[in-house]
């Protein structure tokens, strides 16, 4: 994944910018962070809710909006990740990095390996990736894609509940209660899903920021513009 | 035990009277939400079938299902469908007792093989080839499994049957094990709760002796009539749930207002049953109306899943870890925010060692 384009260890062709992200990707990067922040905000009152309101029941109905609200977040997080797998399969190669890990070649090993050592502050140098690096890709694939599944399914299993059994959501996720154990189970699993992906978050955020200030390629702003930019003119 | 007696004439011979039967077949058709139309199609079906026997074993249970069935709401209808199948075989129920009950049961394998229905109370233990529960002088798995063979259909009553409930509780040294794990290759209805409702229970009886099938099962084998929605769909307490209002402790202006039990750990939102539609001791109460949050005894391994007061639960890894998702997930957020500081500090460090000596990381 080095850009090996240039000849010498000082080659303007080694920071030339390249078009990485196109819209579609940014455009659910931005929709999926931010339904994301409503879904754990309000996923989070509802397994722990807030003090208790005082007066007539049908003077309130918190608890009923904010399961709303995470209801509908739920919607344009599912679409969303539904067109992103669709552009995926449409988009440049880059749209393709969070959905599989190229673990059949040892170049991608390596670069894995390489990161970590970068990130223990074992290597100085990190190496340029155009899409991911290798570490970023392994964390993506498996704490953000593939936990995105797993809170849809079960998401959409707990919803169906809701809607009662026959509803649309009931065929086509229902079977995932009995196979998790029961609705308790589901509720508890679905519950730490956010945890682990809250703490993909945290880490996720702390990199991205900690590339566009000291790494020695743009970050935050390819994500927002779509163009990976290099500070540096080495390979 | 004439074989070609009707349901009706057994009644009569019990003692009911025609117009008992009549009311009850319009009780049953309300119970069961079939519509008054349906009181004479049962009533047709009980005066011209061949009446089914019923045989009642007893595994490894508390007997709490056959307590709360024969307190059934309308006393007309224990009465009926008590006559309709004590006839047969119940251990605790029938008069006969040792050699002469377990006589009973070869009898109806010659009878009525492949035409009777086996309900079964409590489950069978497997280790030790099964000698944690003993019937006559052998294990009960093998009475299980021989009554089985000849049967039409089983009924597993009760959390016992249906799931295994508390004798299969971690870590189940006896390895007390559900009916439908047992038994493949019968069909078996799950009429789950610790003890299942009464009206449920002769609803269901009745509805397969009537009708000759199933109702409508759901994914699990439960009858979707009973078990097709959550308490918390149909409690009267859910308006305030949806409000916000929730009871904080058992002793607080909430609990005399009486708000929802949700922070109480009340388990209505994952539990299949019909507490909050028919109630218990005909109609009288459930746990929620009397105060306290339901158990979920209705529910596969409702013992092993934590706290009965806690709105999240353990998450039931493998191997026994008792943690909730709350507990977990705040250890290992809590972990990334730590080390992202502990990171970003030694970042700055470094990279302020490399700028110093001219580096060649940025
Ligand atoms: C990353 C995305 C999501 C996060 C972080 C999240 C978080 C949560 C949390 C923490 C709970 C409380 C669990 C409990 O009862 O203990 C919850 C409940 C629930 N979530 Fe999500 N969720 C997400 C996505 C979804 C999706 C896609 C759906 C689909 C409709 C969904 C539907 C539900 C439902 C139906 C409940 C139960 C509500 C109730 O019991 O009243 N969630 N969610
Ligand atoms: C304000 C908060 C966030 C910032 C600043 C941010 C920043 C970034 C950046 C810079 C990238 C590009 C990484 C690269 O160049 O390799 C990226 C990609 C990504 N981020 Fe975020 N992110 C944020 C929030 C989130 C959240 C909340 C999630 C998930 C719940 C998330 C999931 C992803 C995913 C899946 C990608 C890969 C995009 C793709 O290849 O399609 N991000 N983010
Ligand atoms: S008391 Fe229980 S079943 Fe009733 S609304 Fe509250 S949580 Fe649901
Ligand atoms: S309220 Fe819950 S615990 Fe109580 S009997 Fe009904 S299902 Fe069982």
């Amino acid at each position: 994944m080095k850009i090996n384009v240039a000849s010498g260890p000082h080659d303007p062709a080694n920071q030339k910018a390249v078009y990485v992200f196109e819209a579609p990707v940014r455009l659910w990067h931005w929709l999926h962070t931010f339904s994301f922040l409503v879904l754990a905000v309000t996923g989070y009152l509802i397994a722990n809710p807030l003090p208790s309101l005082a007066g007539e029941a049908s003077d309130h109905f918190l608890m009923g909006n904010i399961r709303l609200i995470h209801f509908i977040a739920a919607y344009v997080f599912a679409i969303g990740f539904a067109v992103r797998i669709y552009w995926a399969l449409m988009g440049n190669r880059y749209a393709r990095e969070i959905f599989y890990l190229p673990f059949w070649k040892i170049e991608w090993w390596k670069g894995l390996f390489h990161e970590v050592l970068f990130y223990l502050f074992l290597r100085r140098m990190q190496d340029k990736t155009l899409g991911h690096n290798p570490l970023a890709q392994a964390a993506m694939f498996f704490l953000n894609t593939l936990m995105t599944f797993f809170m849809i399914g079960t998401g959409f299993a707990l919803y169906g509940e809701g809607l009662g059994s026959g509803s649309w959501a009931d065929q086509m996720f229902g079977w995932i209660i009995p196979l998790m154990g029961g609705s308790e189970a589901v509720h508890n699993w679905h519950n730490m899903g956010m945890w682990v992906m809250i703490t993909f978050v945290v880490i996720h955020i702390y990199m991205a920021v900690r590339a566009d200030i000291i790494g020695r390629e743009s970050s935050v702003s390819t994500i927002i513009g779509g163009w990976r930019m290099f500070k540096d003119d080495q390979p | 035990m004439g074989i070609q007696q009707t349901f009706y004439e057994a009644m009569r011979e019990h003692g009911i009277t025609r117009r008992s039967f009549l009311k009850f077949c319009s009780l049953t058709a309300a119970g069961l939400g079939l519509g008054p139309e349906f009181a004479g199609t049962i009533a047709h079906a009980l005066e011209t079938k061949p009446r089914t026997p019923v045989i009642w074993l007893h595994g490894l249970e508390c007997t709490c299902c056959s307590e709360s069935f024969i307190r059934s709401g309308h006393p007309l209808a224990a009465d009926v469908i008590l006559s309709m199948i004590s006839l047969d075989y119940d251990d605790t129920l029938m008069a006969a007792a040792g050699h002469q009950a377990e006589e009973i049961l070869e009898q109806t394998i010659e009878k009525y093989d492949g035409n009777f229905i086996l309900a079964c109370e409590g489950n069978p233990p497997l280790n030790e080839d099964g000698m944690y529960c003993i019937q006559a002088g052998k294990p009960y798995v093998e009475k299980l499994r021989r009554m089985a063979d000849h049967c039409k259909a089983i009924i597993a009553w009760g959390s016992c049957a249906s799931w295994g409930c508390v004798q299969a509780a971690h870590p189940n040294p006896t390895r007390a094990t559900p009916i439908h794990k047992v038994i493949t290759d019968k069909p078996v209805i799950k009429v789950p709760g610790c003890p299942p409702i009464a009206e449920v229970m002769t609803g269901v009886i009745t509805y397969m002796l009537t009708f000759d099938r199933f109702p409508e099962l759901d994914r699990q084998g439960r009858p979707k009539m009973f078990y097709g929605q959550r308490l918390h769909d149909k409690c009267y307490r859910r308006p305030h749930f949806d409000a916000g209002q929730f009871v904080e402790r058992f002793d607080d202006e909430g609990a005399r207002k009486g708000y929802c039990l949700y922070k109480m750990g009340c388990k209505g939102p994952t539990t299949y049953n019909a507490c909050s539609t028919v109630e218990w001791n005909g109609g009288l109460s459930w746990p929620v109306k009397s105060g306290h949050g339901c158990l979920g005894c209705a529910e596969d391994n409702f013992w092993d899943r934590g706290s009965f007061y806690s709105s999240v639960t353990n998450l039931n890894v493998p191997g026994g870890v008792e943690l909730t998702a709350n507990q977990v997930g705040g250890v290992l957020a809590g972990a990334a925010a730590v080390g992202v500081a502990a990171h970003a500090a030694a970042s700055v460090i470094s990279h302020s060692v490399d700028s110093n000596k001219g580096g060649k990381q940025s």
